[in-house]
């Protein structure tokens, strides 16, 4: 995923044929409306517009449908399986509700606050209601671009592949709010959250010019300062530590401070209502999390291959990981845990799938397993907040893990593919190992503070309107029966 | 007559409705049921909370029999609900005052 677009029409593609000096002084997202039709004068020099190769497309198509099924079913799977039996459908429908609310915004104003020109930290209105990624007209689609020079992809493709990533990233923050929470201020919730920390975090981490824009080095001063500003600091985010994970779990860890304690947190036994359902989730999102993470090269190539390995043996050495300290520290090793430990691996590689190689992963999903096993205790013990579904134990702390990780396991010398040191001749290299690490902490630094500031405020404004929680009375019948009036099971 | 209703392992069940029917019992109620008793519940961790649970399942059975065949009755369950281990479960005995056969009317011993 990442980045974007400079819009580069195919049509403009021309650009190369007159004037390129020209072209590039444009902003990219001007590109499609300023570009004029390829003149038909093209000279015998004339390069042809590169087109999206059709593996390309097809490819981030299946992986868009792959990240939507992480969300419904997988997430809602894996998190109503966690909830008493009595609040299982009011999960299944908040997962199932907030994908399709934050896909609809996504369509009407967040891809053009993410993705278009603004400034460092938001961007503009230029692709409101997805205005001008089709000319009917002219049958012409615009064009995004990709992380290789002359391979555009078409922007609609990036526009449904990245509405997928801010819709799960909404749907995560449920699960700390899980079966107390009023379904009306779960909507208001995350229309706030989605528009004031979803849409800025990820322009901030993954909108630039593109790499076709960087064709002289006296432009590259130019190009960087309009990209977001973690993007300028040069911070790596292959598929979403900082704009998905840590900005979902610490806004999750925000509510359940707001939202307070389920009533006989504590004292009654929550457990899980069916495992079964949790592990049928958890193994869903694995396959899922393949389109997200490989998808995330945007390409049929290299890089997602990588990203592809390792998503997959991270989380294995995850699940092994945390499965052997469960049984080493409390006991038995448990499906919960196994299923937990996958959940870790994926967030933790998430960040540095392209963006580490083979022993990064190993490194990363070893170490992820237990450390997030002690975020769901030790840790959550010593937040003292009811955190029901251990958003933050896991998706945040595993999160900056692997955020933190990527900085280091991305240098050459431990075997990561390093990354572009200039775009002007995509030449590749590798940043020394702390002052990376050190630009991927001020990242982390700025995602958690930004989400947590604009929860705090969404959850206020949602409790003003409507209240957070639902009476007590609601809690203990269960808010299957209380908020939606239907009950997930006939026995 | 008399009513035994004994608490059992759910896993001896099969075993208990054998012994009772070769020993000429004519029917039994099952229920799945919860409970404790000396062998107490168990623990159960999810992730960082750990539950304590203090009802464990039992299978409860119920046979209306002859007074004469009480000691049969007893001693057929106690050996097949038997596995020597704590929780094998309870037998209780009571008194039967009266028994209705619904679709015939039949009364007393003739009902059962």
């Amino acid at each position: 995923m990442k980045r974007l677009l400079t819009l580069l029409a195919l049509f403009s593609a021309l650009s190369v044929v007159a004037a390129p000096a020209i072209a590039q002084d444009k902003p990219a997202a001007e590109a499609p409306a300023a570009a004029a039709p390829a003149p038909a004068t093209a000279t015998a020099t004339a390069v042809p517009a590169p087109t999206p190769n059709k593996g390309d497309t097809a490819w981030m198509l299946a992986s868009t449908a792959l990240v939507l099924l992480m969300s419904v079913p997988a997430l809602a799977l894996f998190y109503g399986g966690l909830v008493r039996s009595k609040n299982m459908l009011s999960m299944l429908m908040q997962v199932f509700v907030t994908f399709s609310l934050i896909t609809v915004l996504w369509c009407i104003y967040g891809y053009s606050l993410a993705f278009t020109e603004g400034n460092a930290f938001l961007g503009g209105f230029d692709r409101l209601f997805l205005n001008g990624t089709f000319d009917a007209m002219k049958g012409e689609f615009a064009m995004g671009a990709t992380f290789s020079k002359a391979t555009p992809m078409y922007e609609l493709v990036f526009v449904a592949f990245q509405a997928t990533f801010a819709a799960i990233t909404c749907c995560l923050i449920l699960g700390a709010v899980a079966e107390r929470m009023k379904f009306s201020a779960v909507l208001i919730f995350m229309v706030l959250w989605f528009t004031f920390s979803y849409a800025p975090i990820a322009h901030m981490v993954w909108f630039w010019m593109g790499p076709d824009a960087y064709t002289d080095p006296k432009l590259v001063e130019a190009l960087n300062a309009k990209a977001g500003l973690l993007w300028q600091w040069g911070a790596l985010d292959f598929a979403g530590g900082t704009v998905v994970h840590i900005n979902a779990g610490v806004a999750g860890l925000v509510g359940a401070y707001m939202v307070g304690k389920r009533i006989g947190y504590g004292k009654e036994a929550m457990s899980p209502h069916n495992l079964t359902m949790t592990m049928i989730g958890a193994a869903m999102l694995w396959f899922g999390w393949f389109g997200f993470n490989a998808g995330s090269a945007l390409e049929a190539n290299g890089a997602a291959a990588l990203a592809f390995m390792n998503t997959f043996l991270a989380t294995a050495c995850a699940v092994l990981s945390w499965m052997f300290a469960e049984w080493m520290f409390k006991g038995k090793p448990s499906m919960l845990g196994a299923a937990s430990g996958a959940v870790a691996g994926l967030v933790a590689i998430t960040p540095a799938a392209g963006n580490v190689g083979i022993a990064g992963a190993f490194a990363i999903g070893l170490i992820v397993g237990p450390l997030c096993l002690w975020g769901v205790n030790g840790l959550k013990k010593m937040l003292g907040a009811d955190d029901a579904l251990d958003v933050f134990g896991v998706h945040a702390v595993g999160g900056i893990f692997g955020a933190l990780m990527t900085g280091i396991f991305n240098s050459q010398s431990l075997g990561g593919p390093g990354l572009v040191t200039d775009w002007v001749t995509a030449k590749v290299g590798s940043n020394p190992i702390l002052d990376q690490l050190w630009i991927q902490a001020q990242a982390v630094g700025v995602t958690v503070i930004w989400t947590a500031v604009v929860a705090f405020i969404a959850f206020k404004i949602a409790d003003i309107i409507v209240g957070l929680r639902v009476t007590e009375e609601s809690e203990r019948e269960g808010l299957d029966i209380t908020e939606h009036g239907e009950s997930a099971y006939h026995m | 007559m008399k009513l035994v209703t004994a608490i059992i392992k759910p896993f001896k069940l099969d075993e208990v409705r054998e012994a009772l029917s070769a020993i000429g019992v004519q029917g039994i109620t099952v229920t799945e049921v919860k409970g404790f008793g000396r062998q107490k519940g168990h623990t159960e961790l999810y992730r960082g909370a750990e539950y304590v649970v203090d009802f464990l399942p039992k299978v409860k059975i119920e046979a209306a029999i002859k007074s004469e065949m009480l000691d049969s009755v007893i001693e057929a369950i106690e050996k097949s609900a038997n596995t020597g281990k704590i929780g094998d479960g309870k037998i209780f005995v009571f008194e039967l005052e009266q028994v209705y056969r619904i679709r015939t009317g039949e009364t007393g011993a003739d009902a059962l």
